[in-house]
């Protein structure tokens, strides 16, 4: 069974094909993902050598419940916004360049699913790279010569950050002499009171924020995500910087252990305030855009916020809503984006003022952006609530009152920016009264209310998403005992 | 452990924060490409410093058992470099794109013309 | 050092980049002397060589001067150097010693590699068997970034099929003897790009070098004869496909080894002899890598050589 992981990767190399292909690669991935989550739930970890080599000589794969359930979120958003772009990326790009689009939308993948399935840190960087260079490309793509300075500044961030791991790896490497997670974890407690150690956890931990886009470090992220191909904001939003809060759980919790990761580092005084802190800034950037792509990437900043606040509680439970949010979040904004890409196709922009009256021109398109909004703010029936549900149960368990209610009161501030979109879509009239606008075709809407309602199925049956969150949480939180 | 075997280190972090510098102050973005290389080839540095062996020769076996180096630095470090060369080859080109857009690669004046428009 | 240093204070951006060859070279030279001979190879290829023929095209086609930093700007930068600077000596204090044999990083995965290879794989250069073998998986991933880059510089700079005009056809054309001596030194650079190539499993060298060298041999012949000649010779889908197939044979090598019965990647399985499987299988992974690098990189030139600004 583990032998399917091979395939996996491999199907995605496959270079320079078509959309039809790239679609397919991504449905077997994402079933091969549901096959393995299953796989991992009944039996527990699977481990799978790469070459025959046991680690820590070789490379391993290691699927345990976290990185299946990440390895299916980043398939299953890939396979859903692929059928999406056909439409939305035949309209927004050269079409000289569409093949190229689909290649670096493919490597990315492999990029994504490969640091996420890894159990070798070395490894992580590489796929890193793939996933990063990969994209830089599918940002610059688009045809607003704006995306070529967001990459270019994406790039510019996005090497530093790699380069703050290999350092970090490099400092673990001179004190343990091994690279595989498994291996790592368990020799880092004989030379945790090293210097060493503790920078080389601080410049992981950096290079991880700057991918992740942590807030101090998030100036890459609104512009990016802004000026890419819409179907590409779609799959970013949904995948990139769950996999960066994905390696950052990794971090904190496998390799390095809690007990090293919070007690002796103290990272959680750190995160929690920034991470706070990094809710607020970003809500409030994003009240005041005028461009709604990029609000919503201001959003994206502080939905990683709360992500980062579930982990920085240490609990099971906190941790169990940071997952469940990863799962949530990349469900609602790929709904938004993949909404937003509807309006672009029709009326060739997302500013605020463009969008007016659009709300009657194009129902379907406009509820699903609605429905999405509402999760965003965490209107029970969502996967909005479900997770903000969890963070704030997790805070009251600490006794942290106060923290609840800084959750809540930091969803009124989305409301407030989902609003305004809502107020210029049904309640302002048309800048230009003439001009006719259709609604999207079936193509584009298929997809989108595919992920509106798998919205609101994970906000009603929570069965799957919260079982597998908690497994996950307990078994990072097992480690550390 | 005496400070004195470190120094090979500190020459790395000096060329380090140089390559850092050389991205963070200018404006200039072949300029910045420039820097990200100096700073990943001192981290290269550092990574084959850490593989050194006192009197170790080159990881290639030969008849006689001597001391090698450790080779497992050099391998990562191998994948490095391609994935360096790798992101100045994208950058550059993105760079040269951004010259055909707006007929400057200095930063603010990008900045300018974005603001503008 | 100092030419580090040189690099961060010119303003002549045409002067920085030669330094950066300057420098990337000396790096090089310290490999050596650090025993990684391999990686000194590689560095001087592909850092003072295609990195700065990369950095000279796109400053040819972008400009060549730098405004001065605003003292805002270095203030800001020498901040976040300092602090970072000083987090990593304060890391490195507790570090073993450079050169100490008894540091963990030698204690521990690596004797593995230096006393069983041999029995295990059976070629001399150890830096060759754990790249191809033992981390077999991270160089298909080192492969696949290089041919990503291409990909990305393809797609963003554009390379139409037959299109030249850029480059001033046969630029160099009419100086006779850079002709010649090109001419002579063609086939030689080709032969050598060949024996690293094979040559890799006894001695430094491997796919990776062999493919660089490969192509500045093309990148030569496209300098010296313009661009046409070399298109003409290697037409860029070609190269392009060519690309592509190099990864797919690392990936397909894998593959095989799984329908054989093994793990992917596990070249053991290929033939009866597992000591001869690894030989043969890195045998033809290097080749992959060696066909993707050569093809991205020849692609790389193409595609700087042959942009023309959009007007």
């Amino acid at each position: 069974m583990p032998l399917l992981a091979g395939p996996v990767c491999l199907l995605l190399h496959h270079p320079r094909l078509s959309w039809g292909l790239a679609t397919t690669a991504s449905w077997i991935a994402f079933f091969i993902a549901l096959t393995l989550l299953d796989q991992v739930l009944s039996n527990g970890t699977i481990t799978y050598a790469l070459g025959g080599w046991a680690a820590p000589w070789g490379i391993e794969y290691r699927i345990d419940e976290i990185n299946a359930f990440v390895l299916l979120i980043v398939s299953g958003i890939s396979a859903i916004t692929l059928p999406f772009a056909r439409t939305s990326i035949e309209y927004e790009i050269n079409p000289r360049r569409i093949y190229i689009l689909y290649t670096a939308w493919m490597l990315c993948l492999t990029g994504l699913l490969g640091i996420t399935i890894t159990g070798d840190v070395f490894n992580v960087f590489v796929f890193l790279e793939i996933a990063s260079l990969s994209s830089y490309t599918l940002i610059s793509l688009s045809r607003d010569p704006r995306s070529l300075t967001a990459a270019f500044r994406y790039l510019v961030m996005g090497t530093i950050g790699a380069t703050f791991i290999l350092i970090g790896i490099a400092l673990l490497y001179i004190m343990t002499g091994t690279l595989n997670m498994m291996d790592l974890s368990q020799r880092i407690p004989a030379v945790a009171d090293t210097r060493t150690v503790k920078m080389a956890f601080t410049f992981l931990i950096v290079g991880i924020g700057l991918k992740a886009a942590l807030f101090p470090m998030h100036f890459w992220l609104p512009n990016a995500y802004a000026f890419a191909p819409s179907a590409v904001s779609a799959l970013f939003a949904g995948t990139a910087t769950k996999v960066a809060v994905y390696l950052l759980l990794r971090f904190f919790f496998t390799v390095f252990g809690p007990e090293f990761s919070f007690d002796v580092m103290q990272s959680d005084r750190v995160l929690l305030p920034l991470a706070l802190v990094g809710v607020f800034a970003a809500s409030t950037a994003a009240i005041v855009q005028s461009d709604v792509k990029r609000m919503l990437g201001y959003s994206s900043v502080a939905q990683i916020g709360y992500m980062v606040i579930g982990i920085s509680l240490v609990s099971v439970l906190g941790v169990t809503a940071g997952i469940l949010h990863l799962f949530n979040h990349a469900l609602m904004k790929a709904a938004l984006f993949v909404s937003l890409g509807c309006v672009v196709y029709r009326i060739g922009s997302t500013r605020l003022t463009d969008m007016a009256g659009v709300g009657r021109a194009m129902p379907w398109t406009m509820g699903a952006f609605v429905v999405g909004g509402l999760s965003l703010v965490g209107v029970p029936l969502t996967v909005g609530f479900i997770s903000k549900w969890y963070l704030i149960l997790a805070a009251l368990e600490q006794q942290w009152w106060w923290l609840a209610v800084l959750v809540l009161v930091s969803s009124l501030l989305a409301l407030i920016y989902i609003w305004r979109v809502v107020e210029f879509a049904y309640f302002k009239a048309p800048a230009d009264p003439a001009r006719e606008i259709t609604e999207a075709p079936a193509t584009l809407l298929i997809p989108t209310w595919l992920l509106i309602l798998a919205n609101v199925y994970f906000g009603i049956d929570t069965s799957l998403t919260v079982g597998v969150a908690e497994r996950a949480a307990k078994l990072l939180m097992g480690t550390a005992s | 452990m005496e400070i004195f075997g470190l120094y090979n280190y500190w020459v790395v972090v000096v060329l380090m924060m140089i390559g850092l510098y050389v991205v963070v102050a200018s404006g200039n973005l072949i300029k910045k490409i420039v820097g990200l290389n100096i700073f990943q080839t001192s981290v290269f540095i550092l990574y084959i410093s850490i593989g050194k062996l006192k009197g170790g020769t080159a990881p290639i076996l030969m008849e006689d058992p001597a001391s090698y180096s450790n080779p497992l630095p050099h391998v990562l470090i191998l994948t490095a470099i391609v994935v360096g060369v790798a992101t100045t080859a994208l950058g550059l080109a993105l760079a040269v794109r951004i010259y055909g857009a707006y007929g400057t690669i200095e930063e603010d004046e990008i900045e300018e013309q974005e603001s503008t428009t | 050092m100092a030419t580090a240093i040189a690099v961060a204070r010119l303003d002549q951006l045409f002067a920085a980049v030669m330094l950066f060859g300057i420098y990337s070279l000396l790096s090089a030279a310290l490999f050596v002397v650090m025993d990684a001979v391999d990686v000194a190879f590689t560095e001087a290829a592909v850092g003072a060589g295609i990195a700065t023929i990369l950095m000279l095209s796109a400053l040819a086609l972008t400009s060549r001067t730098q405004r001065p930093v605003p003292r805002r700007r270095h203030w800001m930068a020498t901040g976040v150097v300092v602090v970072t600077g000083l987090g990593v000596i304060y890391g490195t204090l507790d570090m073993p010693s450079y050169g100490d044999p008894n540091a963990p990083a030698h204690l521990h995965v690596v004797p593995h590699y230096l006393q069983q290879s041999m029995a295990e794989i059976g070629i001399p250069n150890v830096v060759t068997s754990v790249l191809a073998s033992y981390r077999g998986y991270d160089t298909l991933g080192e492969t696949v970034v290089i041919f990503t880059a291409a990909v990305g510089v393809i797609g963003r700079l554009g390379v139409v099929p037959g299109i030249t005009a850029y480059v001033k056809s046969g630029g160099m054309q009419h100086h006779l003897i850079l002709r010649i001596t090109a001419k002579l030194m063609l086939p030689l650079i080709l032969l050598f790009a060949l024996y690293v190539q094979f040559h890799g499993d006894y001695g430094p060298g491997g796919g990776f070098q062999a493919g660089v060298i490969f192509a500045s041999a093309f990148i030569l012949y496209g300098l010296v004869f313009g661009l046409e000649d070399a298109t003409a010779v290697a037409p860029s889908i070609v190269v392009r496909v060519v690309a592509a197939c190099g990864v797919l044979l690392y990936a397909l090598v894998g593959v095989l080894s799984l329908f054989l019965g093994g793990n992917y990647l596990d070249y053991g399985v290929l033939v009866e002899d597992p000591t001869q499987g690894q030989h043969i299988g890195i045998l033809l992974v290097e080749f992959g890598v060696g066909m993707t690098v050569a093809a991205s990189m020849i692609s790389l030139f193409y595609a700087y050589a042959s942009y023309k600004p959009e007007e």
